[in-house]
């Protein structure tokens, strides 16, 4: 037997970064200030939604993905206001690079003028998703 | 109202789904077996985790000896749903966690115990943390590699 501190050392590191990303995974961080334009094209021509849009990036990778789109699917579904947009993130690096997207699920709260009012990095809770959907106002151009 | 999925590649119909308990009560077994390379320096240890890496990677880590071991004593036990994942982001972790045991077995044979302990360090820390806190490696490193190593 040799020396356990080495052990001891991964793990006080590993379950300190395990708390953070415990806490920090999924929740909605509001964002104001610098925005990053999203066009029709960034999203392969789709729609945005009147009042506001999910716009989610997913990798291939990625369990909690899943379940983050059955989510934003089913929130959305009775919505005619709000629009889910699910992007696979491998296919769309520059938009990636341009709104700095590092880990999947990430998903960016967009208002009527597609600028980024908050966003979610892992997945999100359906209350947060829901009160954070109801913050948007609505544009009036 | 509308719903676009147009991530063709994250959700191809016929996606592989596994028990998603499996790989979390594979990767409590992988931290014990690496926690105890890290403190006996032992090239043995690491080597049969290599092998278990190997077969997770290559044949799926529902085929792994820890995922027998939950089949056969864990499951029977258990009650309620059962919640499932895609195979793909497990998978993906036993490949990292094979390259990284890789080079700590080819460190241990050649005698450099610095980049052993270090190589081993690195896979318990992804071990551990998918085990106590349901760590996704892959959301977490796949997206960062990919925007490092591939021009848009």
């Amino acid at each position: 037997m040799k020396t356990f501190l080495p052990l001891a050392i991964v793990l006080v590191l590993s379950s300190g970064y395990g708390v953070w990303y415990r806490t920090s995974r999924g929740r909605i961080k509001g964002k104001s200030g610098a925005m990053a334009l999203i066009s029709s094209a960034d999203i392969d021509g789709s729609s945005f939604g009147s009042r506001v849009t999910l716009l989610q990036f997913s990798s291939a990778f990625c369990s909690p993905c899943r379940a983050t789109r059955a989510l934003l699917t089913d929130i959305t579904a009775d919505m005619a206001d709000v629009v889910h947009i699910d992007l696979d993130a491998e296919g769309h690096l520059e938009l990636v690079r341009r709104l700095d997207i590092r880990s999947t699920p990430t998903t960016l709260i967009l208002d009527g003028n597609q600028v980024e009012v908050g966003r979610a990095v892992g997945a999100p809770k359906r209350d947060q998703v829901t009160k954070a959907i109801a913050a948007v106002a609505a544009v009036h151009n | 109202m509308a719903i676009i999925n147009q991530a063709g590649a994250v959700a191809p119909s016929g996606v592989k789904l596994i028990d998603a308990r499996g790989p979390r009560f594979g990767a409590a077994i992988t931290t014990f077996v690496l926690a105890l390379a890290l403190v006996t320096h032992s090239v043995v240890v690491i080597a049969f985790q290599l092998v278990v890496f190997a077969i997770g990677a290559f044949s799926g880590p529902a085929k792994t000896p820890y995922a027998f071991a939950y089949k056969k004593f864990v499951k029977p036990r258990l009650s309620g749903d059962v919640p499932t994942e895609d195979v793909r982001p497990p998978k993906f972790a036993q490949l990292v966690g094979f390259g990284f045991a890789l080079v700590a077995t080819v460190a241990g044979l050649l005698g450099a115990t610095t980049l052993f302990s270090v190589a081993v360090s690195f896979c318990l820390a992804a071990a551990f943390l998918n085990a106590a806190f349901n760590f996704c490696l892959g959301c977490e490193i796949y997206l960062l590699a990919t925007r490092a190593f591939k021009r848009a």
